[in-house]
């Protein structure tokens, strides 16, 4: 059973990195635009569309 | 003419960069956010553009140096969206920064119950086959390392909101929720530490996030009427005519004028702030303020109100307050008296709160003595106890109301109408009499004819011309109605009796009947539209005679019928003369019928209709309505509305028609329904899982399954509303 005390914190410290990702999400703004986001993946010519910015929050 | 001044809305970063936040009038679909967005991404000195899909609105980052904030204006108004800039809420506020706290938390708590339940599934599937306690007891010990900072972080707001409502004597929901986390919490660690089989820190950490989610839902439906009542104040795009010390004048948002500045106003032009009169003399339609129609007098040193119409003399006024907007005496007297009122409405949660604190409180007492009597250990029976806490906790009932919420909030946007307070589709269902304002609510707010069957197409130019020559409070609401900016310049004005132009045979007549010999034709108007005023026109053998009185709203009489249908007693009550309401009561079929009043008229005639127990539905719009607005059980206002009123109301509809009416009490009571049965469904979920928990059964995994099944149940719930309602609405 050994194995656990080195997959557990592994799975732990996976965890942990998917929160830090959330947070930095939330830092960004990208949860102000829930609607406009799933709209904007559809769009084919990202090479005009201006850059994304920081701004929405 | 001068050119807006836009620069207050501007916020200036580093680099000559500058950014501006617009609401947008339009924005319907994908395609249009890509219109604006690449558009506005081809001009050179614009850096980005990003819509906001949700909200409606643009932010734009353009160099400073090569754009004035004007031309983005002008931009989106080429790609063909109407923007209006807005002074966008800082980071710093409160309600911003509590939601993000909660979303922070809300984020914890998930991460920290996936990875408990990772550890608890190994326990019970270990617990019925044949764990090593000591791999038992790690794990338990690692959960309670994960769980108890969790609990302490995710679990402040109700921890705080239960102090709170100790400390001020009182009970809420959030009280038995603090009490049962932190039992379980402390029975937990003692089971750990005596190597028992069950911790419920996985149970502890769910509930949590489960309440978290409610919470949050609650917050965002918040911020979203915060945000729609900002793009409301943007969209009615209100401007002065700013004077500078030196003569020279600007057209400037109302949110860029400021007290002490000077401001001009012209005839026909609505007042746009509140103020006193510095110079000029002229008279007033203060309908949107009064209700009154007729016009009054003012002159120097008088105060006028934002809403007021001016029209006959140019004045310039010294601003008081704009905006938001200064207060008769008497209204704001009223508007203290009539807030106390409505704060005694007591939420559909709290009043199921203050059923199920006592009652869960008591029972998990009785649980905790019981198992005494009959011999158990105190540990074991406190443990019992504590999880007869945890189970009946409300992950349901904190979900059942916000997700209804959130999505009837979502429905009543759709129909372009604002839910200001998160509570009013609760008080709007409930509300059994509408009492509705006549004058820029049941009417439109502007004079228009209403006979134009007598006006020949062919003779409106000459009509308007003739009309817009005079200062005459009827001439100018005619020449309004007709469109006419161009006055004709040989008229003459003969005071008391009308205006006349050209010789002989040729000659023009618009005025009162006799002076255009028009009695004859005037008796079949004057049947047909009684309370109007009338106004005749002759030009040489032609005559005919304009009714000119405020028009009915869209849809006014339809919306009537269906408010009937749907139960409620309709009344009006104005403020305008009662001939003028009587037509008006007539049209709509409404027998009840106050007219004169003054407002604080209007909030004792409704605080006397709640005395009798009825929940009164108030829509207004006017100044004088405000109180009355405030002091309703539920208040909606139009869009056209002067700021203390809409300020005041529940719910805010655009557009001309009174139709969102019966469309917001239509959803405000389905959502009410889906509540009711959410919370029902809560009760039948408690019945069946306390006796478990009672009898010792619930164990960690029961816990886990019965909370996760009824917060599933309950949010689904929500959403097939959704679906039901969105078909009802295409309908």
């Amino acid at each position: 059973m050994n194995i656990i005390v080195i997959l557990f914190p592994l799975a732990l410290g996976l965890g942990l990195l998917g929160l830090g990702a959330f947070f930095w999400c939330m830092r960004s703004g990208q949860f102000a635009d829930l609607e406009g986001a799933a709209w904007r993946v559809l769009q084919d010519d990202d090479a005009a569309a201006p850059p994304a910015e920081k701004q929405a929050r | 003419m001068a050119a807006q001044d836009l620069s207050v809305f501007v916020r200036h970063r580093d680099g000559g960069i500058a950014s501006m936040e617009l609401a947008v009038d339009g924005i319907r679909c994908a395609g249009c956010m890509q219109a604006i967005e690449s558009g506005l991404g081809r001009e050179p000195a614009i850096l980005g553009a990003r819509v906001n899909l949700a909200l409606k609105r643009v932010s734009v980052e353009w160099r400073e140096a090569l754009l004035r904030p004007e031309a983005v204006v002008d931009k989106l108004g080429a790609l063909g969206f109407k923007a209006y800039p807005f002074v966008a809420e800082r980071q710093e506020d409160g309600a911003v920064a509590e939601e993000r706290s909660l979303m922070r938390r809300l984020g914890v708590a998930g991460f920290a119950s996936m990875n408990i339940m990772l550890l608890s599934v190994a326990v019970w599937a270990g617990n019925s086959g044949d764990i090593d306690p000591t791999t038992r007891d790690f794990f338990h010990w690692l959960s309670a390392l994960i769980a108890l900072p969790t609990a302490a972080y995710a679990g402040r707001p109700f921890f705080e909101s239960a102090l709170r409502a100790l400390r001020a004597g009182a009970v809420n929901m959030d009280v038995p929720i603090t009490i049962g986390v932190v039992l379980a919490l402390v029975m937990s660690v003692a089971e750990t530490w005596t190597h028992g089989r069950h911790a419920y820190f996985d149970g502890v950490v769910m509930l949590l996030f489960f309440l978290l989610i409610g919470r949050y839902l609650d917050q965002l439906m918040r911020r979203r009427t915060r945000d729609l009542a900002g793009n409301l104040a943007a969209l009615k795009a209100e401007t002065g005519t700013r004077l500078a010390d030196d003569g020279s004048w600007t057209i400037t948002p109302i949110a860029a004028i400021q007290p002490g500045d000077r401001v001009l106003v012209r005839p026909g032009e609505r007042v746009s702030v509140d103020g006193i009169i510095e110079t000029g003399r002229s008279e007033l339609d203060q309908s949107l303020v009064t209700g009154e129609t007729a016009p009054a007098a003012i002159g120097q040193g008088e105060r006028v109100h934002a809403g007021t119409l001016n029209l006959t003399g140019a004045l310039t006024i010294r601003v008081e307050a704009a905006g938001q907007g200064t207060l008769l005496d008497e209204i704001d007297r009223l508007m203290n008296q009539a807030v106390g009122s409505r704060s005694r409405y007591v939420h559909l949660s709290d009043r199921a709160a203050r059923l199920y604190a006592p009652v869960v409180h008591a029972l998990a007492a009785a649980t905790f003595l019981g198992w005494l009597a009959w011999g158990l250990a105190w540990p074991e029976a406190l443990l019992i106890a504590a999880t007869v806490l945890i189970i009946t906790c409300p992950c349901a009932l904190g979900l059942a109301i916000p997700a209804v919420q959130v999505v009837a909030a979502s429905a009543l946007f759709k129909r372009k109408i604002m839910l200001k307070e998160g509570d009013a589709l609760e008080r709007l269902a409930e509300a059994d009499i509408a009492v509705f304002d006549k004058t820029g609510t049941l009417t439109l707010p502007e004079p228009d004819i209403l006979n134009p069957e007598a006006l020949p197409a062919e003779r409106r130019a000459e009509i308007g011309a003739l009309a817009a020559a005079s200062t005459h409070p009827l001439a100018q609401a005619l020449a309004r109605a007709l469109g006419a900016t161009a006055p004709r310049t040989d008229v003459r004005e003969e005071r008391g009796h009308g205006l006349s132009a050209g010789e002989g045979g040729d000659e023009q007549r618009l005025g009162s009947l006799a002076f255009c010999d028009a009695e004859a034709e005037a008796a079949s108007v004057k049947a047909q539209h009684p309370g109007a005023s009338l106004i005749a026109y002759r030009h040489g053998a032609y005559r005919t005679v304009l009714a000119l009185g405020q028009s009915l709203r869209l849809d006014a009489r339809a919306t009537i019928d269906a408010l009937r249908a749907a139960g409620l007693e309709i009344a009006i009550l104005s403020g305008d003369r009662a001939e003028a309401v009587a037509p008006i009561a007539a049209a709509l079929g409404i027998a009840h019928v106050q007219a004169g009043l003054l407002p604080a008229d209007k909030l004792n005639l409704l605080d006397s209709m709640a005395a009798n127990g009825r929940k009164v539905l108030m829509v207004g719009d006017g100044l004088n309505d405000a109180p009355a607005l405030a002091g309703a059980h539920v208040s909606l206002s139009p869009v056209s509305a002067t700021h203390l009123a809409q300020a005041a109301a529940d719910i805010v509809f655009l557009g001309d028609s009174l139709a969102p009416v019966s469309a917001a009490l239509g959803i405000s009571r389905k959502a009410r329904g889906l509540m009711l049965q959410n919370l029902w469904f809560a009760v039948l979920y408690n019945a069946v899982a306390v006796p478990i928990a009672i009898a010792g059964l619930a164990t960690p995994l029961v816990a886990a399954v019965a909370m996760s099944g009824s917060s599933l149940v309950v949010t689904l719930n929500a959403l097939r509303a959704r679906s039901a309602r969105s078909s009802e609405a295409e309908a």
